[in-house]
């Protein structure tokens, strides 16, 4: 067994009974470094060779701005949305018993598997001005395909199951009996909900926020073809990003990267952090 | 009062304001209303204008769309990248799933998160960061064309790009799962003198087999539908380098409509044959942690 000796022989890892520490060790940062870290490397590494004049004009011209603003506004707009449908879906899911539940219980991960380039396509003939639900829209006067209201929806549809899916196990978690208790004792729905409810799925609601976040901002398939891509209007930045590209323009394509990476592990560490901290409330509340 | 509480009680206790029985029907009501209206604008609308538009002209014209050869190219490049991509995350997810949760090491939790990182990250980096890698004026560009191999516009450039934006979808699932179910069993195998190999097919595996299936359907569901990345690395060449939801861009470009939501239909239904698996494997009583 040599590779249970060298698992115990540095003081790197503690020492196991368990053999393939090393194996496996070895082929995880292998094909880790080479598949994820080594391009990301290069991603900064180029960013970097770029001097600093070009990459703020990049980084800070008005057209990444405008793109900044689109990609995080929608992307914020849509976490806000499912925010509030996405708690009355999985409040629906748990708490109430109605024909087809299970089925809608099972529909709720179809945008996590439906690839985006249908959800696009799908969503842009919908909401068209002759679509399916466009035509209604469009004789309110709101006009959704090739407008940031389009953006936000198609980031709503792909951010839902985030929302649901981490808020389902915590409000199954919530003690019903406390709630009867504090309805026994007097209080009315509303303030159950606010005392009770809401503070139990509070780190649910706020990761699943997190989550939904920071896929809509790097969002690409499901939003180019509802957005039309005006730049300055709804262009986002990974479609500047590809823009860029195609223009041979490695730099600044890598300028953009960078500030949608440094958003990513930003988020990445506010995701940890919260799940972190539900974690840690949810065992004080069990003692 | 020994038969239980009076009629007068029940009666006071459901006046009381959280036991209402209209109030709670009807909050019951809207809530289930607002949820059903909620998905039907978002998900089974664009779910039926899919199978509508396909089927628009007739099941013949729709039939028609999967005769073309750059269809059928493009099923088959899909279906070759599934095949390399899903078998090698599945190894890694395994690797990575044993390594973090059978021992103690130190920055285990950085470690873990750097698997994750590929979720966090938007498609279009994903396949971003290939170009500068093996794109021509990329770091091995020059490498690559003295010696003719092509990367980036080619199969090798959307195997990678799938691959990195699959990464975690087995990890993600194996290690909480492995994390969760201890090493008593194993730590057992292993003093009555069975090898480490043996160890893992005879009392790993059965252990974690719904986890890993669960993992491999996701992955196999994300690689074959991947857009973005793909999109960045593949050039877009007609019967060479387009994968089906590349190709479904393409018409959709074209204003071949029924083109277009055929092959749509088609990633529609791995959608939901995926979903079907998915659902039948928590059955089994596999919970996501």
């Amino acid at each position: 067994m040599a590779a249970d000796a060298t698992a115990g022989k540095g003081t790197f890892s503690q020492p196991s009974v368990l053999p393939g520490f090393g194996l496996t060790f070895g082929f995880t940062t292998f094909f880790l470094s080479a598949i994820v870290l080594i391009p990301l490397a290069a991603l900064v590494s180029m960013a970097a060779s770029s001097n600093w004049h070009e990459f703020i004009h990049t980084v800070l011209s008005e057209r990444a701005l405008a793109s900044y603003r689109l990609s995080f506004g929608a992307a914020l707009l849509a976490a806000s949305i499912n925010l509030v449908f996405g708690f009355i879906l999985a409040w629906t899911l748990v708490r109430y018993d109605f024909p087809g539940r299970k089925l809608i219980d099972a529909l709720i991960d179809l945008p996590f598997a439906l690839p985006t380039a249908v959800s696009g396509i799908a969503l842009t003939t919908v909401f068209a001005q002759n679509g399916l639900l466009g035509k209604y829209l469009a004789l309110a006067g709101i006009k959704v395909a090739y407008t940031w209201i389009g953006v936000t929806i198609a980031l709503t549809l792909i951010g839902m199951p985030f929302l649901v899916r981490t808020m389902q196990p915590a409000l199954a978690e919530v003690q019903r009996d406390l709630e009867d208790a504090a309805e026994v004792l007097g209080a009315n729905r509303f303030y159950v909900f606010r005392r009770i409810i809401l503070p139990t799925v509070m780190p649910a609601m706020l990761t699943g926020f997190a989550l939904a976040f920071a896929r809509g901002v790097g969002e690409y398939g499901s939003v180019i073809f509802i957005a039309g891509n005006l730049p300055f209007k709804t262009e986002i930045t990974p479609v500047l990003i590809v823009i860029r590209l195609e223009e041979y323009d490695y730099h600044g394509a890598a300028a953009l990267g960078c500030v949608m990476l440094s958003i990513s592990f930003l988020g990445l560490w506010a995701i940890n952090y919260l799940q972190h901290w539900g974690r840690r409330r949810s065992r004080v509340a069990r003692r | 009062m020994a038969g239980g509480p009076s009629a007068a009680m029940l009666a006071e206790l459901r006046s009381r304001p959280g036991h209402d029985s209209w109030l709670g029907a009807a909050i019951r009501w809207v809530l289930i209303t607002i949820s059903l209206l909620f998905l039907a604008a978002l998900l089974f609308a664009p779910l039926i204008t899919v199978f509508a538009t396909a089927l628009a002209k007739g099941v013949h014209t729709y039939l028609a769309a999967f005769d073309d050869p750059d269809t059928i190219s493009a099923i088959r490049l899909t279906l070759t990248t599934a095949a390399v991509v899903v078998p090698a995350n599945t190894l890694f997810g395994l690797a990575a799933a044993w390594c973090i949760a059978k021992f103690e090491f130190k920055g285990k939790s950085f470690f873990t998160t750097l698997i994750d990182l590929p979720m966090a990250v938007s498609p279009v980096i994903a396949g971003l960061v290939y170009v500068l890698v093996f794109g021509l004026q990329g770091w091995f560009g020059s490498y690559l064309q003295d010696h003719n191999i092509s990367i980036i516009f080619a199969l090798p450039g959307i195997i990678i790009a799938t691959m990195f934006v699959t990464f975690p979808y087995v990890a993600r699932e194996l290690i909480p799962l492995m994390q969760q179910l201890g090493n008593d069993e194993e730590e057992a195998a292993i003093t009555l003198g069975a090898g480490g190999w043996m160890t893992f097919f005879r009392v790993t595996l059965p252990k974690v087999r719904w986890g890993l299936i669960y993992g491999i359907i996701l992955c196999n569901a994300r690689a074959m539908g991947e857009f973005g990345a793909v999109s960045v690395v593949s050039g877009h060449i007609r019967g060479l380098t387009n994968t089906l939801p590349l190709h479904v861009e393409i018409l959709y470009r074209e204003y071949n409509t029924v083109g277009a939501f055929a092959v749509a239909s088609l990633l529609t239904l791995l959608a939901v044959v995926t979903l079907v698996i998915k659902t039948l494997v928590e059955r089994r009583g596999y919970q996501r942690r």
